[in-house]
């Protein structure tokens, strides 16, 4: 596993506190998995996702994302409803390790409220967060 | 004691490593006003020569072959158990090993099964089959439960000719979820009236039993159908295995999901248990299995090896989330199918198969001439249903006497159906043996 | 030098059953033919099955080929935590393989069975006895089918005092099953959370007990090995908001003949007959879970109950409050007999004196351990002890590195990762059927290889070398799961 130093975290996106990200693109929002998340749980087989259509409240599960020994839930960073899927996530789950934040992404979310990007951490922030709980 | 090795020299030392002078003080953290403090009111040990005898005493008073001639299968049947199939699973690397938790040493047990659940998915047509379940009841409960899952509907709809005491199960798995279980009636031809699926557009599955409890054979593809329309899963289950070594699979007929009983392979009566859940799916629905998975993969060297898997959807990991709670399953029960399938093959298993067909057919065909009425004309397999002369329970009993055991009472189950018996024959059952029989109950 | 206990052997590949055979062949003796065939609608039948067509030579070297792959307890020692994996006396097969319980039919006229009949009435009294409960039910066929009896009663004797209520108490400790159990049965699992000494506390139980609360669900001696002393205050907290308490029996074997669990409060329990009564384990199952209650909850036990009538044994169908049935029949009557079979052959003080010496063993071994690996609770144990592999992070190596390097050494692995509020835990229990000798050869093994971790890790990393494979790769089998062939 990663030293906190060797995580990725981009600028372009914002952090939950659950560790999923989001990024703002023109008028929808994009959501994944954070580089933390994905090492922490190792290699990936299963990721299950919403239907195109259902619609989730700010901090709703939305997703599981499954290694060989352990389940987590993922909770929406923004309320909205889901406009996309990653479909590709069913042959390989494994995008969500190799590319957290391109190829792994997860849903595309119609947001509800804009300003709920503004509850989310900076990249700034999620690192202190991280070293904080070292 | 010959299962405690411990002399006293070993418990003196190994007291001494813990600076603790006696057995007791041992339980020094269980608080005094939780010790019980009398000795427990059981029986004197036995040694292993009285208790042969004990026992044997209670086996001897047992009513089976080959003093008995027991025409009775109602979900549990007694076939030929090859003895290459016992001496096997005698193996007590099979027998005293535990879950493969780590598959390195257990790659005996893993192969084993993933060959059985690959043979019982073969045998019912589905795609996959899990390492068992408990009981053919068991494993209906839990697909029913497995089809509410994957529906997210409240409401189940099964046949009232599947095994009652099937149905009872699924009833208390039922209780206290808050959903619904409706009976589906039966026609006069002795198979599931589905006229009532109809007006039904809330199921999360149609569940059927083939050959049913009277033995005929269902219409699965038919009722499948029926099901599907109504966008509900298609719940097949069984209680003589046997009979898919001969009738079209349940697979091969739209079933989504399979719970049946898998006993007469390979597997003795004993009394009702243990037994072995065969549950099934297609693959689409895999993932909400419940019970444990073996998977074929290879290791570092790039060799072949097995392990369990999926085991996300346990309760080991998935906890209150999981399909099911199970942990512990008839593993050994489905080693001996697995074992059973392979020494039968199958060219052996249509054969074996047919045998009961033609043998049962013979029986019916017997008592038929004997003036005795046969109220269901569905084909069967090895069951049917006769339908003696009222005031028959005398004649059961004089046959008792010759220790003939001609068939299941059906009223304790179906009221309505006064003097029917369900009479089952296997390929224990000779031509004499049913001869004997009609003849006995013609007089 | 003392030759370690592993060796190397030949053990020969052998392919999947379909691999194998030849069209024709088989292994199995056709009953003579002596009725006529019989047509029946080719619309009903198939082809037959894709079934391999064996010799019976064919089957006996495949399965003893792949038994050889296997290690069990009539191997070597098999410290699995948890599962108490005793010696499975051989009589007990012996006599469950009697020709008139084999071949038994569970529908006949009990006055055809009475022998199967008397044995279990037998039994469920001896388990009352052990148990310190009033009825017993044979039906549960594994443990946590009797866990799910447990609740299923519990949810019946809540319904019928006119109150649902919707939750029951699990510790942090408690085995996968037990919230599982809680949740098919329609209840929510709360958790409580055990203080720094392992066990649960009253005041925690106590903050969060109330009237919608149907019971607790708790397991004594735990799953870290330590007795809940706790207990009968606990108990009276949740009786005086009128909940159950459950206890599951998965660790009877430490207190044997020490505590009764009736007589401290519990009101039904599930023992595990595959554990504490030396059934054996059969590779995963089958099992059985014997569910006990007090006199209280009797009527909502599963039917049929086996009762005396006038000296013979009849099953009785008439209790209106029963939760009805888990099984299609009685139970896994074949596992029962070999339970019984033990029960009879160590009388009443050997099997106290079997959980005197399963804890005396657990509690050598945490002694003599202790330097080596972490000993999270420094107290003294019961049955079975509970180390981390926090000694040897430092050098990269973690609870599954250690676990597959004892392989290596000759003895199965004790629990890993479980019970979860330990991080890496190693659940090591010996069970009282495993001599000083082996116990001390299973210490040095394991002194041997944390020294390995300091001197040489990586033959804890490659570890296992010695059997018939190397470390598998669950990922992809997880991944794209190959469930058939």
């Amino acid at each position: 596993m990663k030293e906190i130093g060797e995580i990725h975290l981009p600028d372009d996106v914002r952090y939950a506190e659950d560790h999923e990200w989001a990024r703002l693109e023109k008028d929808k929002i994009r959501v994944g998995l954070d580089d933390y998340a994905q090492d922490q749980l190792g290699d990936i087989v299963f990721v299950e996702l919403p239907q195109v259509g259902d619609t989730f409240k700010q901090g709703e599960e939305f997703a599981t994302v499954e290694s060989v020994k352990a389940v987590c839930e993922c909770y929406l960073p923004v309320s909205g409803k889901i406009i996309a899927v990653n479909t590709a996530l069913e042959e390989s789950p494994e995008l969500v390790n190799n590319s957290p934040y391109g190829d792994g992404w997860f849903v595309e979310v119609n947001p509800g409220d804009l300003s709920e990007m503004e509850n989310l951490m900076t990249h700034v922030a999620c690192l202190e967060k991280l070293k904080g709980a070292e | 004691m010959i299962y405690l090795p411990h002399t006293h020299e070993d418990i003196f030392s190994m007291l001494q490593v813990l600076g603790v002078d006696n057995l007791d003080d041992l339980f020094s953290t269980v608080p005094d006003d939780c010790r019980f403090k009398g000795d427990l009111n059981l029986p004197e040990a036995l040694s292993e020569w009285e208790l042969n005898d004990h026992m044997s005493t209670l086996s001897n008073t047992m009513s089976v072959s080959p003093d008995y001639k027991v025409f009775v299968g109602a979900g549990s049947y007694e076939h030929f158990i090859p003895a290459s199939v016992s001496y096997l699973l005698g193996r007590s690397e099979f027998v005293t090993s535990y879950t493969p938790y780590q598959p390195e040493m257990s790659q005996g047990t893993l192969q084993a099964i993933y060959e059985y659940q690959t043979l019982a998915a073969r045998l019912l047509g589905m795609e996959v089959a899990t390492a068992s379940h408990y009981d053919g009841a068991t494993a209906l409960a839990e697909a029913l439960l497995m089809a509410v899952r994957i529906t997210k509907r409240k409401k189940v709809a099964i046949s009232s000719l599947i095994h009652p005491l099937y149905r009872r199960v699924v009833q208390t798995y039922f209780e206290p979820t808050g959903y619904e279980v409706v009976e589906l009636p039966y026609l006069n031809t002795g198979v599931t009236d589905a006229t009532g699926l109809e007006g039904m557009d809330d199921l999360a599955a149609v569940a059927i039993q083939s050959p049913n409890f009277f033995g005929c054979i269902e219409n699965l593809q038919f009722l499948g159908q029926k099901a599907h329309d109504k966008k509900s899963l298609f719940v097949a289950c069984f209680t003589e295995a046997l009979a898919y070594g001969l009738l079209k699979s349940p697979g091969s007929q739209g079933t989504d999901i399979v719970g049946g009983e898998g006993q007469s392979l390979g597997i003795p009566r004993s009394f009702g248990g243990p037994a072995l859940g065969i549950l099934a799916s297609s693959k689409k629905h895999m993932r909400s299995l419940p019970g444990r998975l073996v998977g074929k993969t290879k290791d570092l060297d790039g060799k072949t090896g097995f392990v369990l898997t999926l085991a996300t959807r346990e309760q080991h990991i998935r906890r209150e989330k999981a399909t099911s709670n199970i942990c512990t399953n008839n593993s050994l029960c489905a080693l001996a199918a697995a074992m059973y399938m392979a020494s039968v093959g199958g060219t052996g298993i249509r054969k074996l198969a047919r045998l009961n067909h033609d043998k049962t057919e013979y029986l019916k065909k017997e008592l038929k001439k004997a003036g005795f009425g046969i109220p269901f004309d569905s084909p069967t397999f090895n069951e049917f249903v006769v339908e003696f002369p009222s005031g028959f329970k005398a004649g059961h009993k004089h046959l008792l006497e010759k220790k003939i055991i001609a068939g299941l009472c059906l009223v304790p189950y179906y009221p309505e159906l006064a003097n029917h018996y369900l009479l089952c024959v296997t390929e224990t059952k000779s031509k004499n043996d049913m001869d004997a029989l009609v003849r006995e109950v013609k007089s | 030098m003392k030759e370690s206990l592993a060796a190397t052997g030949l053990l020969l590949n052998e392919p999947l059953l379909w691999e194998k055979g030849k069209k024709g062949r088989c292994g199995f003796s056709l009953p003579r033919r002596d009725v006529e065939a019989c047509p029946l609608d080719e619309e009903l039948t198939r082809e037959g099955p894709e079934f391999p067509d064996l010799s019976e030579v064919d089957v006996v070297r495949h399965y003893t080929r792949l038994a050889q792959w296997n290690f069990g307890v009539d191997t070597g020692m098999y410290p699995l935590g948890s599962c108490t994996m005793k010696y499975s006396p051989k009589t007990n097969e012996k006599q469950a393989s009697l020709p008139g319980f084999t071949g038994a039919h569970p529908l006949l006229p009990w006055g055809l069975s009475q022998g199967a009949l008397k044995m279990m009435f037998e039994f469920e009294q001896y388990l009352n006895e052990i148990t310190g409960m009033h009825a017993t039910t044979l039906q549960p066929a594994a443990g946590a089918h009797g866990e799910l009896t447990g609740m299923l009663i519990i949810y019946a004797y809540h319904k019928k005092q006119g109150a649902q209520r919707s939750k029951i108490i699990v510790p942090d400790t408690a085995h996968g099953t037990n919230p599982a159990s809680v949740s098919l049965c329609g209840f929510r699992p709360v958790p409580v959370t055990s203080n720094e000494q392992g066990i649960l506390s009253v005041e925690s139980i106590a903050q969060i007990m109330d009237q919608d609360t149907a019971g607790i669900m708790v397991t004594n001696p735990n799953t870290l090995g330590l007795f809940e002393e706790n207990i009968q205050k606990i108990v009276q907290i949740v009786h005086a908001k009128g909940g159950l308490v459950y206890c599951d029996g998965a660790n009877m074997n430490a207190v044997m003949g020490v505590v009764k669990m009736g007589d401290i409060g519990i009101d039904v329990m599930q023992l595990n007959l595959h554990k504490t009564f030396s059934t054996p384990h059969g590779g995963g199952g089958p099992g059985s879970g014997p569910v006990s209650v007090t006199k209280h909850l009797e009527p909502f036990l599963p039917v049929p109950r086996v009762v005396e009538k006038n000296g013979a044994y009849v099953l009785a169908e008439d209790y209106p409050d029963s939760i009805g049935k888990i099984s299609a029949f009685y139970g896994a009557f074949g596992v029962v007999i070999k339970a019984y079979s033990y029960i009879r052959s160590m009388g009443p003080e050997n099997l106290k004196k079997a959980s005197q010496l399963a804890v005396l063993n657990a509690n050598y071994i945490k002694e003599m351990l202790k330097g080596t690996l972490h000993l999270p609770y420094d107290r003294p144990c019961m049955h079975e002890c509970v180390f981390s592999d926090k000694h040897q992070t430092a050098q990269k190596i973690v609870t599954l590195d250690m676990a597959k390097r004892l392989m290596d050494y000759g003895f199965h692995p004790p629990t890993v990762y479980f019970p979860l509020v330990v991080s890496g835990a190693i659940m090591v229990e010996p069970t009282e059927t495993e001599s000083k000798e082996n116990i001390d050869q299973f210490i040095e093994a394991f002194k041997a290889i944390a020294s390995e971790a300091k001197e040489n890790p990586d033959l804890l990393h490659h570890a296992p070398k010695s059997c018939k494979v190397k470390r598998l790769d669950e990922v992809t089998a997880a991944r794209k799961p190959c469930l058939g062939g």
